[in-house]
Parts: structure tokens; sequence; C-alpha cells
């Protein structure tokens, strides 16, 4: 599988899909985690 | 003689180039995660959360919960940086040769600033979240692990995974660190455990994957002084081990469930590496000794943190 190859074109395509749906996961995550932190540290507990 | 061997070993090393094929495809998400070494990270998280959660100050479950998380994302970012580091080491060990570098699923660039990446991450994250004390000990766990251990010990001496040793004992430190701010007796104490620990544990590992150690060139005990001195070694580790595990008892820190359960499971330790002591055998298949003490020590070590919290926890 040569990287001119469609077959090979395909793969990258479906690993940076992947990839970019686990990021999005992770980033929603964070932002959901440095909410909670924020709330707990301005109530001050 | 013996530096005339480790010089040799150092060479062999260096003079081999990267064997690996350059990465053609953009690595799967999969390769990512094996970079960060998730089965070692599994006792790392674990002693980190017993420091945690035997400290006297009670932590808000979502700052403690982020305590563990950095403890866990700076572990990863360490293991990445090493896998980074020693790609052509792992090329040639049986063991390691399948991981994402040595078998080319990934580039080391792209290693290089996963590891760079997820190490700020993890120290900005449990500094904003927890405390900046917690945070300095947590960045210098991966500064130890990858620049004392990985770049300086290990191609070097045969000292490596004792020096190297106490990069993984400072978990259960950050986790207490992250609770009260700072780290007295209990948790010092808990580091000289995983510390005297850790060369028991990889030199009985390192026993039967001698040859493999051997061809990669890496100077472990039994490949420069050989089983014999690496099984007298295990064994005289294993006294002071057992007298850090069992000293917050006499001490005060920890009850009577902590200290019986310790000295239980210190005791069982010492009779499985004399087992160890009494062994002869230079093959692999005939190290069934080495390879039983190598399995109790991941689970002695999780059962005398688990001890630990549960004494905490009754006493409470």
């Amino acid at each position: 599988m040569t990287q001119d190859d469609p077959q090979h074109l395909v793969e990258v395509r479906r690993r940076q899909k992947g990839r970019a749906i686990i990021m999005a996961v992770l980033l929603a995550a964070f932002a959901a985690l440095v909410y909670g932190i924020t709330i707990v540290r301005m109530t001050g507990k | 003689m013996r530096k005339r061997r480790l010089e040799r070993l150092a060479k062999g090393n260096y003079m081999t180039a990267m064997t690996a094929a350059p990465a053609t495809l953009p690595a799967h998400w999969t390769d990512f995660l094996a970079l960060t070494k998730p089965r070692v990270m599994s006792l790392v998280v674990f002693t980190g959360l017993c420091g945690l959660l035997a400290a006297p100050v009670p932590i808000h479950p979502i700052l403690g919960f982020t305590a563990i998380l950095c403890i866990a994302l700076g572990a990863g970012a360490a293991a990445a940086l090493n896998m980074w580091y020693e790609a052509d080491l792992d090329a040639k060990m049986k063991r390691t040769a399948s991981r994402p570098l040595p078998a080319g699923r990934m580039d080391r660039q792209t290693a290089l600033h996963f590891g760079v990446g997820l190490s700020f991450f993890s120290v900005l994250l449990i500094g904003l979240a927890t405390n900046w004390f917690a945070a300095g000990v947590l960045a210098l766990s991966i500064l130890f692990y990858v620049v004392v251990y990985t770049v300086w010990l290990k191609r070097r001496t045969p000292q490596n995974i004792v020096i190297g040793g106490a990069a993984g004992a400072f978990p259960p430190v950050i986790g207490w660190a992250a609770a009260t701010g700072d780290a007295t007796l209990l948790p010092i104490l808990l580091f000289v455990l995983i510390f005297l620990w850790t060369p028991p544990h990889f030199w009985a590992l390192s026993l039967f994957v001698r040859s493999d150690y051997a061809a990669a060139g890496v100077p472990m005990l039994p490949v420069v002084s050989g089983p014999k001195v690496t099984r007298q070694q295990i064994a005289l580790y294993t006294l002071p081990m057992a007298a850090a595990a069992v000293a917050p008892w006499p001490l005060g820190l920890a009850g009577a469930i902590y200290g019986v359960s310790a000295a239980a499971l210190s005791l069982v330790f010492l009779i499985l590496s004399l087992q160890v002591l009494a062994n002869r055998a230079t093959e692999p298949e005939g190290m069934k000794p080495e390879k039983r003490l190598f399995a109790y020590s991941i689970l002695y070590l999780f059962a005398v943190f688990g001890a630990l919290v549960l004494d905490r926890w009754i006493l409470k």
C-alpha cells in the first residue's frame, strides 16, 4: 500500500476521523472538569 | 573488567541505529494509549489514590479526581517520553518490540510532542486544581523518570533501577500533597517503601528476561553481575523494604489493621525472596520462584496500600 493508493487515503481519513472524535470527547470532558473545578474553588470547599 | 563490560554494553546501544521503519500512516488513537503504558499506570494511580485517601485532610471529590487524573496523565507522559528515548532499545527486546515506535506505527516526533504536551498539561492542571506543591512534586517525578532514570542511568549502570525507582515512589506523596499541601512522615515512609520495593520487583523480572536485556545492551544487574549476585541483592533489599512497610504502625501513623497486614504480607515477600535466593537456575524455564516473586510483588504493593487506606478509614 503506497501513499498514493486510494486505499491508503481511505485509511488515513479513517484514522484522522477516529482521532478527531476522541479529541472532541476529551475536550468536552476537560471543559466539564474545568467547570467543576472552578465551581468548587469559588465556593471555597 | 566490570567497567569495560559496561562500556561495551553502552557502545552496543549507541552504535545500533533505529530498526523501525518510518510510519506512513497517522498513528491510531490506541497507539497513543499504548504509549502511556496503561498497565504500569494502574499501580501508580492506586498508590496515588491511597496517598490521597490516607491524608488527614478531606479533599473535595472533584479536586481529588482531578489530582488522580493528573497523576495518571503525568505517569503516561513520562512513559511516552521514555518510549520516545528508548525506541532503539525497545526494538531489540521481544517484550517491547511491538510497542508503537519500534513497530513503526508512530514516528518519534509525534511521541515526543505527545509526552511533552501531556507533562505540561498534567502539572498545570494539578497546580490549578489543588496546589503548586503537588504540581512541583509531579513535575519532579516526571523529570526524574525521564532525565535521571531513562537518559542518565538506564544505559550506564546496573544501579539504574535502584536510583530510578524513586520516580515511581512519588505518587503517594503527590496524592497526599494534593489533599494537604505538604508532605509529612507517613507519605515519606510510603515513598521509601516503593523505593525499596522497586529493586526486588524489577530484578525478579530481569532475571527471567535477562537474555532480552543482554541483547539490547541494557546493563541490568543480572546481565552485569549474574543471577547469583542479583538473587542476593533481592533478598538484601527485601529486609529494609519490610521494615519500611511495617514502620508506620510502631510510629503511631497507622493502626493494627495496617501493621498486622503489612507484617504478614512482608513475611510472605521475604519467604519468596529466600526461595529466589535458594534457586540456582540460570535459564528462564527453571525460574519459577522469580516469576512467583515478580507476580506477588505487584499484589503486595496493592495489598499494603489497600490495608493502609482501610486502616485509616476504619480509625476515622
